[in-house]
C-alpha cells in the first residue's frame, strides 16, 4: 500500500540527517588538513571539474585563514559548498588522492571544502566585488549550478543578469533533485543567496521557457543568452503499465520530499526503482528510508557497468535495498489501476555499445517482482520540444553546442545538463564557468 | 640482551636517562613518579637563594600539526624554601637507592654561600652536583647563572670555590648563548670541573599573539625572553656537543648531553657524539614520564641489533667523523633515484628541485598521476628531493664517485682543476 505518513518524528529525523558530517571543531579540520601533503600540480585538482586548488585551500585550514581557503574553493566553484555535500568525490578529488596509493584513506577533501565554505557562507563573507556596472544585459534560462555560477561571473564582469526560474525556489536540482540527507533546503536557500549575494543578479521566478517566454523575447532584450535550463522528468519507460497508480517519476518523487513535510510523502511497501545511477540511488535509500519495507533496485546491466559509485551503492545496501542485475522492466501490472507488481526481462550482457559498455541483451527469460511502487530512474529527458520550438539545434534533445558553449543562434549560449544530458552539479557549475568566460568574450569585455 | 647501565663520573644509574634540572625535578612527588616509571637519575633542579616566580611560565612552537616542537620557559631557580628542597632529596635517594641524584646548584655570587651551600646538599647523601651556569633568564640579571657561563673567567673562579669544598663530583652545565662553548668549557676544565654538561636552553621569543600583539608566554601585557628547548634545538646541542668532544683539553671530560632529547634515537645520537648520557626535560613535560620505557627499549634493542653490549662500546664512535668542510672528498657524488613502485607521485620532488635547487627532475604529464624521474646528468646529489619525499625509501641517493681517488678542497685547487662543471 501506498501511504504517509509511516514514521515517528524522531525515526523521520533520524533517516534524514547529514549523512556525511561536517567537522565539529577547528582543531578536528587542522589535524586532517595537516594529512595533506599539498601536491604539486595535484592529482585531486585534476580529478575536480572546475579545478579548485584543493592542496593550497586545504593549506590555508593549516594556516587558520578560512577566508583565504574560502576564497581559493569559491574563485574555482562559487558550488563550492553544495558540492562538498553532493559530489561523488569518491571517483573524483579523493579518488585521486596520493594517499590511495600508499593503500591509506585519502584525505577528507570534500568535508574540509565544506568546512571552510560553510563557514564563508554563515558568516557572508563576500569575496568578490562587482565591477562598476557596464550596460550589458544577459538573460539565463534556469537558476540551477549551471545557471547560477554562469550569473555569478558574469555579475563579477559588471554584467547585469536577470535568470528565468521555472521553480519557485533557485539552485535547480540541488534544490530539488538530491536526497535530503545530502543538503538541507535551508542549506540550498542560503547557498543561493550568498551566490547572488554579489549583486546584479535578478532571479524571476515562475517563469518557464516555451510557456511564458521565447528565446526570441529574450534576444530582443539582452545582449547575451546562457541556457542553463538542465533536463526535465525521467525517461519514460515505454512498457505497458507506465500509467497505473504507483508508478513515479524519481525526480518528482524526490521533488516532493525536498519541497514538502517528510511525513507528508507516500512511499509503497514494497518498491522498486529502475537505474543505477544518482538518482537511482537517491530515490532508493530516500524510499527506504521513509519506510518502504522492501527496496529493489533494477539494473539492466552488471556491477560493472553501473553509473553510480560503489559509494553511493554501500549507501543503498546499508539502508537494506535490495539490487537486481540484469534485470529490465517489461511490464508493470496492476488489479484496479493500482500497481501490484513489475515483470522483468533477464538480461545478459552482448557486444560493447557506442559508450564502451557492453549492452544488455534479452534473454528471453523473465520473472515478476511483487511490488506496490515503481519509480524511474533511468535517465532524464532533456527538454526536446522547448529547444526545438526554439529552433535551437540539437542531439536527441541535448543542446548542441560548440567549443565556447555557443549554440547555433547568435549570442546564444548553453551548458550543463541541458547539453550534456545530465552529469553531476560540478560539470553544470564548469560548464556555466566556461560559457561566462565565452560570453565575456563576446561582448567584447575581455 | 644489551647491557645499558650507566656510570656517569662513578655515578651508577640503571640507565643513562636522566631528568634534567627543570619543573619535573622541582618536588619530591615528581621525581618518586619519575623513578617509579624507570627513569635512570634525576638533576634537583636548581637550588640557591629563595626566589619567586612569575604566573604564565610556558609557551611554545607548534608544526606542520605537531604541538610542542619547541619550548620556552621563564621560570626561575626552585622557588621552594632551602630545608624543604633538602629533606625531599634525601627522602627520594633513601626510597630509590639505584638511582642517580644530581643537585643543580647556583649559589650567590661569592665563595661562602658557594661552600654553605655545597655543604648542606652534600648531607643530603646526593650523588653530586650540577653547576646551573646557564638558566638564560632571570638569575643572568643577577649576575648569575649565564651571566657566569658566559664568562670563562668568571666560570673558572666559580669552579674553584666549588671544587675547595666539594666531595663529591662535579658536573659543570653550559649555556649555548655564546658564540662558542669551547671557551668557557676548558676554563671550567682547567679549574677542575670533573664533568660537563650541555646545552641549557637557547634564550628566545616562541612567537607572537596575533591577537594581543604581545609575545607569549604573555604575563599581564608584557613578555621577556625565554630558554628555548625540545626538539627544535636538538641540532643545535648536537653541534655544541661535538665542539667540546673533539676539543683535546674538554675531551677527556665526561659530558652529560641535554638539548631536545625525545627518543632513544635521539640519545643514542648524543652518545655517538660524546655523550656519556643525556638528560630529558621537554619530551617528559609533554608526555609524562612513561617515555622512558621505549626509550630503554629502544636503545636495547638497537645495541642488540648492532653488537654493542655496553654503553661504552659506540659512546664517541661518530666524533671522528666530523671534519673541516676542506677536508671534505670532493671526488664522492651521488645522485638522487626514484623507485617508480613506490612513488606516489606527489610532486614534492619535482617543485623543490625546480623552484629552489637544480632543475633535475622531469615531468612527464598524466592524468591524474604526473612521472617524475630524475636527470642524473643534471643532479648534484643535494638530498633535498629525498628530504621532502613522503614515502620512506622511494628516493635513495645512489653514490657515483666521480674518480675513485680521494681529493680535498685543497688539493683540488692546488692541481688546479675545474671549477664550474654545472
Amino acid at each position: 500500500m501506498i501511504k504517509n505518513n509511516r514514521l515517528s518524528a524522531e525515526e523521520y529525523e533520524k533517516n534524514f540527517s547529514d549523512i556525511h558530517p561536517p567537522f565539529d571543531n577547528e582543531t578536528a579540520a587542522i589535524v586532517e588538513a595537516n594529512r595533506c601533503l599539498f601536491c604539486y600540480d595535484a592529482p585531486c585538482i585534476k580529478g575536480c571539474p572546475t579545478s579548485i586548488d584543493i592542496p593550497k585551500f586545504i593549506k590555508q585550514i593549516t594556516t587558520q585563514n578560512i577566508k583565504g581557503s574560502a576564497h581559493t574553493i569559491f574563485v574555482s566553484n562559487i558550488f563550492g559548498a553544495g558540492c562538498s555535500k553532493v559530489c561523488p568525490v569518491e571517483k573524483l578529488c579523493e579518488g585521486n588522492c596520493v594517499y590511495n596509493l600508499l593503500e591509506e584513506k585519502p584525505i577528507e577533501i570534500a568535508r574540509l571544502q565544506r568546512y571552510s565554505s560553510e563557514i564563508a557562507i554563515a558568516n557572508n563573507w563576500q569575496m568578490f566585488e562587482r565591477k562598476p556596472d557596464n550596460g550589458k544585459k544577459v538573460a539565463i534560462v534556469g537558476a540551477g549550478p549551471a545557471g547560477l555560477s554562469c550569473a555569478h561571473i558574469l555579475s563579477r564582469e559588471g554584467i547585469a543578469v536577470t535568470i528565468f526560474e521555472k521553480e519557485e525556489k533557485a539552485g535547480g536540482l540541488m534544490t530539488y533533485g538530491i536526497a535530503a540527507y545530502k543538503v538541507t533546503p535551508e542549506f540550498c536557500a542560503n547557498e543561493v543567496d550568498y551566490i547572488t549575494g554579489i549583486g546584479g543578479i535578478h532571479i524571476e521566478y515562475e517563469k518557464s521557457l516555451g510557456k511564458d517566454f521565447t528565446i526570441g523575447d529574450l534576444q530582443k532584450q539582452y545582449d547575451a543568452i546562457f541556457l542553463g535550463m538542465g533536463v526535465g522528468l525521467a525517461r519514460k519507460l515505454n512498457i505497458p503499465g507506465e500509467e497505473l497508480q504507483g508508478v513515479e517519476d524519481a525526480i518528482r518523487f524526490i521533488y516532493q520530499l525536498r519541497s514538502n513535510e517528510l511525513a507528508s510523502i507516500a512511499v509503497g511497501d514494497r518498491v522498486a526503482v529502475i537505474g543505477m545511477g544518482m538518482t537511482a540511488i537517491d530515490a532508493a535509500t530516500q524510499a527506504k528510508r521513509l519506510g518502504a519495507k522492501e527496496v529493489t533496485m533494477i539494473y539492466r546491466r552488471t556491477q560493472q557497468e553501473m553509473p553510480c559509485t560503489q559509494h553511493e551503492m554501500d549507501i543503498a545496501l546499508l539502508d537494506g535495498c535490495e539490487i537486481i542485475w540484469l534485470a529490465a522492466p517489461k511490464e508493470i501490472i496492476g488489479v484496479a489501476g493500482k500497481v501490484t507488481g513489475l515483470i522483468c526481462s533477464k538480461m545478459k550482457l552482448g557486444d560493447p555499445d557506442a559508450s564502451g559498455r557492453r549492452s544488455p541483451v534479452d534473454t528471453g527469460e523473465t520473472f515478476t517482482l511483487s511490488v506496490d511502487m515503481v519509480i524511474k530512474a533511468a535517465g532524464q529527458m532533456p527538454f526536446e520540444d522547448i529547444v526545438a520550438q526554439n529552433n535551437v539545434q540539437h542531439n536527441n534533445g541535448r543542446i548542441r553546442i560548440d567549443n565556447a558553449g555557443a549554440t547555433n543562434l547568435q549570442g546564444v549560449y548553453a551548458g550543463g545538463d541541458a547539453v550534456n544530458g545530465g552529469k553531476e552539479v560540478v560539470d553544470a557549475v564548469q560548464a556555466g564557468k566556461d560559457a561566462a568566460a565565452s560570453i565575456i568574450q563576446y561582448l567584447e569585455l575581455a | 640482551m644489551a647491557d645499558i647501565s650507566s656510570q656517569f663520573l662513578g655515578i651508577k644509574s640503571p640507565n643513562p636517562f636522566w631528568l634534567a634540572s627543570a619543573p619535573p625535578t622541582d618536588k619530591k612527588i615528581n621525581v618518586l613518579r619519575a623513578f617509579e616509571a624507570g627513569w635512570g637519575g634525576v638533576v634537583w633542579k636548581t637550588l640557591g637563594s629563595q626566589v619567586k616566580n612569575v604566573s604564565s611560565r610556558y609557551s611554545a612552537v607548534n608544526y606542520g600539526g605537531h604541538r610542542v616542537m619547541g619550548f620556552n620557559n621563564i621560570e626561575l631557580i626552585s622557588d621552594r624554601p632551602l630545608d624543604i628542597n633538602l629533606k625531599e632529596i634525601t627522602e627520594c635517594i633513601k626510597l630509590f637507592p639505584d638511582r642517580a641524584m644530581v643537585v643543580s646548584l647556583m649559589a650567590d655570587n661569592d665563595k661562602k654561600s658557594w661552600h654553605e651551600l655545597i655543604k648542606k646538599v652534600e648531607d643530603t647523601g646526593a650523588h653530586g652536583f650540577e653547576l646551573n651556569f646557564g638558566c638564560p633568564h632571570g638569575m643572568t640579571e643577577r649576575g648569575m647563572g649565564a651571566a657566569v657561563g658566559q664568562d670563562p673567567e668568571i666560570a673558572a673562579m666559580v669552579v674553584e670555590w666549588v671544587m675547595e669544598a666539594a666531595t663529591i663530583p662535579v658536573i659543570t652545565k653550559l649555556t649555548p648563548n655564546v658564540h662558542s662553548v669551547v671557551p668557557t668549557s676548558k676554563a671550567v676544565a682547567k679549574a677542575g670541573s670533573n664533568g660537563l654538561s650541555l646545552i641549557n636552553t637557547i634564550q628566545s621569543i616562541t612567537g607572537v599573539d596575533l591577537d594581543t600583539l604581545v609575545p607569549n608566554p604573555y604575563v599581564a601585557g608584557k613578555s621577556v625572553y625565554g630558554g628555548y628547548c625540545g626538539p627544535a634545538v636538538k641540532p643545535i646541542a648536537l653541534k655544541m656537543l661535538t665542539s667540546i668532544a673533539q676539543n683535546p683539553e674538554t675531551g677527556k671530560l665526561p659530558i652529560s648531553g641535554i638539548g631536545g632529547v625525545s627518543t632513544w634515537k635521539d640519545a643514542v645520537e648524543f652518545l655517538l657524539l660524546g655523550a656519556s648520557n643525556v638528560q630529558v626535560c621537554t619530551a617528559a613535560m609533554t608526555h609524562g614520564f612513561r617515555i622512558i620505557e621505549d626509550m630503554c627499549e629502544g636503545l636495547n634493542n638497537w645495541m642488540d641489533e648492532k653488537g654493542f653490549k655496553i654503553l661504552e662500546d659506540f659512546i664517541g664512535k661518530s666524533v671522528p667523523t666530523i671534519t673541516h668542510w676542506e677536508d671534505l672528498d670532493i671526488n664522492y657524488h651521488h645522485i638522487a633515484n626514484i623507485n617508480q613502485d613506490k612513488c606516489i607521485h606527489c610532486g614534492l620532488c619535482y617543485i623543490a628541485c625546480e623552484d629552489t635547487s637544480h632543475q633535475s627532475i622531469s615531468l612527464e604529464h598524466g592524468k591524474p598521476y604526473n612521472i617524475y624521474t630524475i636527470k642524473e646528468e643534471e643532479c648534484v646529489g643535494c638530498n633535498l628531493c629525498q628530504l621532502v619525499c613522503p614515502v620512506n625509501d622511494c628516493i635513495t641517493m645512489v653514490e657515483q664517485r666521480v674518480a675513485p681517488e680521494y681529493i680535498n678542497w685543497v688539493e683540488w685547487q692546488k692541481r688546479g682543476l675545474p671549477l664550474n662543471d654545472h
